[in-house]
């Protein structure tokens, strides 16, 4: 047993009054959850702090909240360890971020994730009749595959800590893009292209991710929804060629036909060379790749300012000794008939490296 | 006042399935949930779905390994219905969208699970109830004809001066308001009760609602003795552990090394029925061969690890998170855990109870189609057969029925009612005091072994229990989200179920199932071959009995 400090944001719509913190003790054991912290508290002392609950074992996501600032399901988040990280030991509990509190740790998942989800039309869309008195035949990576997207308990974890929608509320999001990776990644589904172009062309789609990994470090269910998102943008480019409204596709190409030519990124060339499909001589010529890098222009000046690209960078820019290597690997990859997709849900990070194999084997690699 | 042809209270597996089925079938649907449907605790059931699709197997075998796992108390109508229906429901699911393990031809893999006599589970990793259930979800958003209101709370069920059930009252959890739900027929599909016992596998919501509301209105419930204690629970938290572990080879160990169940089950080992297997370890913990914890151990480490990261996952996480035990190294210390209530409303095949126009399906129901004890798995296909059955003849019975008319009555009463817990000065006992004394005083005493003199005591305190939950202290005086007021209504609902179970427990005065009387160890099937039914009587129940239905299996002696 020990003595916890929780500070909780208060909030009543009720009263008039903005939010603030209000702090409660606890005394339970160090591996405790959070939840039953809040739980107790409840209990024996004020019955009138919201927050939604319900498994108390990660499989419902009623209790996504933020911990010390980190989006994080209360329930599998034990309370010594949180106190830990907590200033002065306490433990602070916030709603989540990007969406409307409702009062005190509930947040409105309708207006927000709810809403992105049926965006991405969440439901399967066969192309042909199912077939009579028996089940589709798919591969059984297939199911495993998209299972770690079914894996997604829509705690909104990673709506919360998700940087993008921050910056841009109507970006689709790490969840619901996620879900749309359940459909496209489902042999069943009839409506992969129009899927993908669809959230191909959507300026606030697939090409609105930044990369930034907070989905994936959020997530308590391993669904990794960044990784879920890069594949949605993988099949768009390696299957369907799909060209998107955010250059993404340009942006792709332009990384790898730099990285075949010298190794490193050439960062002088790597804007003109995106608004070209990745060719430094489309994007000069065509009228959008010409549009575009004059309004880059701000950007290259900050870059020549700060250093980051000089005159004499942007036209020579050294191959690296062994950029033959390189070359070999692009051309192996790209000699590839499928792609290669390794699904460490599945095999797990505490797997050998015999088990990791045997995997890899069965997926196609030599 | 909303107006449906068809209102469904509770929106996991059974709720969300008779609402697709009524819409199906043309009705104007209303599904009401206090939770967000993929909150619903069909997410908890791990293992997988029971159906004899393999050309090898048989539906008269399930049906047969169902019937003697009820330890001869499921109806046998209802069961073979159930087995017979099973593949179909199964691939029906698999068109709509769930992903199922799939073996190396690409067709549905399966797995092996307690108490059956062939491999016939069907499932989704460990995750089988929660891909059901947003792909059921998934459905739902698409059906245009189905209204969802969600965390709306019922507070009971409206009858016309007939009798006939003619809506419900509710409360919109997001701003308090209360509303009269018009509707010519109501399918409850609210789940069990496992939060009257502590510790319990259940989620906080699962506080009998329905039962206690069908159970208010005159509707009788059957077999609420049958309490199932699953065989692997985490001690203290309660928290489950998936008979897919057993399924996938899994080993029990008492603290002295040794394989008891060689002792209580010789031929299925841990894959006997989840009643045998949870005295078994409870026998061994009280006659002291258990851990100091009051545990013995599951060891899952002869399942191949690449096999438990694909089939186990879930519980990798649990035990990681929830114990501290990474169960592809090291055994997890374990003990029997309330987990499920073959009891509930009682219903005839089609889900109908004797109120006209109300219907129960899944846990809050019972068929019954698992008598004195569920087979592990079959608790899914229940709510999906039963479900389904439920809104197609619900939609079909009320074709061209008039609107019904509910009364405003009721719903001022219960506004009253609300306001006056919410206004209550702080002096009565908190919700949380008494529910934590219910919950102790059913695990001592209605749990895996019962005694006369144990139930008497359950039931004098439950009775006072009762009463001092008519008076308890509210903290919350608001109306947004004051979860505090349901809080105490739920309490209420859960004495309700309480109460019912203890009575039921002290008639059957014999050992059949869960049931298990230290003080009347054998099943007597020349008095006890019969369902218990309760209906209220003022305020206490009153017992009936009702036949059981055999087509074609006489009762044999049970030995696994």
């Amino acid at each position: 047993m020990a003595d916890y400090t929780l500070k909780i944001r208060r909030y009543d719509p009720e009263s008039g009054e903005p939010a603030y913190w209000a702090d409660y003790q606890a005394e339970l054991p160090p591996e405790r959850s959070v939840l039953d912290a809040i739980l107790q508290v409840k209990d024996r002392e004020d019955a009138s702090i919201g927050i939604r609950c319900s498994c108390r074992a990660a499989i419902c996501g009623s209790c996504g909240v933020r911990i010390n600032g980190r989006s994080a399901l209360a329930c599998n988040t034990p309370i010594g360890q949180a106190s830990e990280q907590g200033r002065d030991g306490a433990v602070t509990i916030e709603p989540m971020g990007n969406m409307p509190v409702i009062k005190d740790l509930i947040t409105d998942m309708e207006a927000v994730h709810w809403k992105k989800v049926r965006r991405v039309v969440p439901w399967l869309l066969p192309d042909e009749e199912a077939p009579e008195g028996q089940e589709y035949i798919v591969p059984a990576e297939a199911m495993l595959d998209v299972t770690q997207a079914m894996a997604c308990i829509h705690c909104g974890a990673c709506v919360s800590a998700c940087l993008s929608m921050e910056v841009d509320p109507d970006f689709v999001g790490p969840a619901a893009l996620a879900k749309a990776y359940r459909f496209v990644g489902d042999p069943r589904d009839g409506e992969h292209e129009s899927r993908l172009r669809d959230l191909a062309e959507d300026e606030h789609g697939i090409y609105n991710c930044t990369h930034c990994f907070a989905c994936v470090e959020v997530c308590p269910k391993d669904v990794a929804p960044m990784d879920q998102i890069m594949r949605l943008r993988r099949r768009a480019t390696g299957d369907f060629e799909i060209k998107d409204a955010n250059n993404g596709y340009g942006h792709e190409k332009a990384f790898m036909n730099i990285i075949e030519k010298w190794g490193t990124l050439h960062e002088a060339q790597l804007l003109p060379r995106s608004f070209g499909d990745g060719s430094l001589v489309k994007g000069q010529l065509r009228p959008s790749g010409a549009k575009q890098l004059t309004e880059s222009l701000p950007t290259v000046v900050s870059g020549l300012k700060s250093g980051k690209v000089s005159p004499k960078k942007a036209l020579v820019h050294p191959k690296l000794p062994d950029q033959k290597q390189v070359r070999r690997i692009v051309k192996e990859i790209e000699s590839k008939d499928e792609r290669l997709e390794l699904n460490l849900y599945i095999v797990g990070e505490l797997a050998g490296e015999d088990e990791v194999g045997a995997f890899a084997e069965e997926a196609g690699e030599p | 006042m909303p107006e449906h042809d068809v209102l469904v209270i509770g929106a996991g597996l059974a709720g969300q399935r008779a609402a697709l089925a009524a819409a199906d079938a043309g009705a104007s649907v209303g599904i009401i949930s206090k939770v967000h449907p993929v909150r619903s605790h069909s997410n908890a059931a791990q293992g997988g779905i029971n159906a004899a699709l393999d050309p090898q197997d048989s539906w008269e075998s399930h049906a047969f390994d169902t019937v003697k796992g009820s330890d001869y108390l499921g109806d046998q109508d209802a069961i073979e219905i159930m087995c017979r229906e099973a593949p179909e429901e199964l691939l029906t699911l698999e068109h709509l969208g769930v992903t199922f393990h799939r073996n190396e031809e690409g067709r549905l893999g399966k797995r092996a699970f307690g108490g059956a006599s062939a491999a016939r589970t069907y499932y989704v990793a460990d995750i089988t109830g929660q891909a059901i259930l947003h792909v059921l979800y998934e459905q739902l958003m698409k059906y245009e004809g189905v209204s969802r209101y969600e965390e709306w709370f019922t507070t009971s069920l409206v009858q016309d001066d007939d009798g006939r059930i003619g809506g419900a009252i509710t409360r919109n959890i997001r701003d308090g308001s209360m509303e009269l739900f018009a509707a010519k027929a109501v399918i409850l599909a609210s789940g069990g009760n496992g939060q009257i016992y502590d510790p319990t596998t259940n989620a906080l919501i699962c506080t009998g609602d329905g039962i206690a509301m069908a159970y208010r209105i005159g509707a009788p419930l059957m077999d609420m003795e049958m309490i199932q204690y699953h065989p692997t629970t985490l001690a203290g938290l309660g928290l489950l552990i998936t008979e897919g572990a057993r399924g996938e080879g899994a080993h029990l160990y008492n603290a002295e090394g040794e394989r008891f169940m060689e002792k209580y089950a010789p031929n299925k080992m841990e894959l006997a029925s989840r009643d045998v297997v949870s005295r078994a370890e409870q026998t061994e913990i009280n006659e002291g061969r258990g851990y100091p914890d009051g545990t013995v151990a599951l060891d899952i480490t002869v399942v191949p690890r690449k096999r438990i990261h694909e089939a186990l996952r879930e519980i990798v996480n649990v035990g990681r998170d929830f114990a501290g035990v990474d169960i592809t190294r090291e055994p997890i210390h374990i003990k029997p855990g309330n987990h499920y209530v073959m009891g509930g409303v009682k219903t005839d095949i089609h889900g109908r109870t004797p109120i006209p126009g109300l219907y129960a399906a899944g846990e809050v129901a019972c068929v019954s189609v698992h008598g004195g004890n569920r087979l592990g798995a079959n608790s899914l296909l229940d709510t999906l057969v039963f479900g389904r059955r439920s809104g197609a003849h619900a939609a079909a019975a009320v074709k061209g029925l008039p609107v019904a008319e509910p009364s405003r009555a009721q719903l001022q009463d219960e506004e009253r009612m609300i306001d006056d817990i919410v206004r209550r000065d702080g002096s009565g006992r908190r919700v949380s005091e008494i529910k934590a004394e219910l919950g102790q005083t059913m695990d001592k005493y209605v749990a895996v072994f019962r005694d006369e003199a144990g139930l008497h005591n359950a039931l004098e305190i439950v009775r006072r229990l009762k009463d001092e939950a008519e008076n308890v202290a509210i903290d919350d005086k608001g109306s947004v989200f004051n979860q505090d007021v349901l809080g105490a209504l739920e309490l209420q609902f859960m004495i309700d179920n309480a109460e019912c179970i203890v009575v039921s427990a002290l008639e059957r005065r014999e050992s059949r199932g869960a049931q298990y009387r230290t003080d009347y160890p054998k099943r007597n099937d020349d008095e006890w071959l019969k369902h218990i039914n309760v209906a209220p009587n003022g305020d206490e129940p009153d017992i009936s009995y009702s036949e059981v239905t055999m087509t074609q299996w006489e009762p044999q002696e049970r030995t696994y």
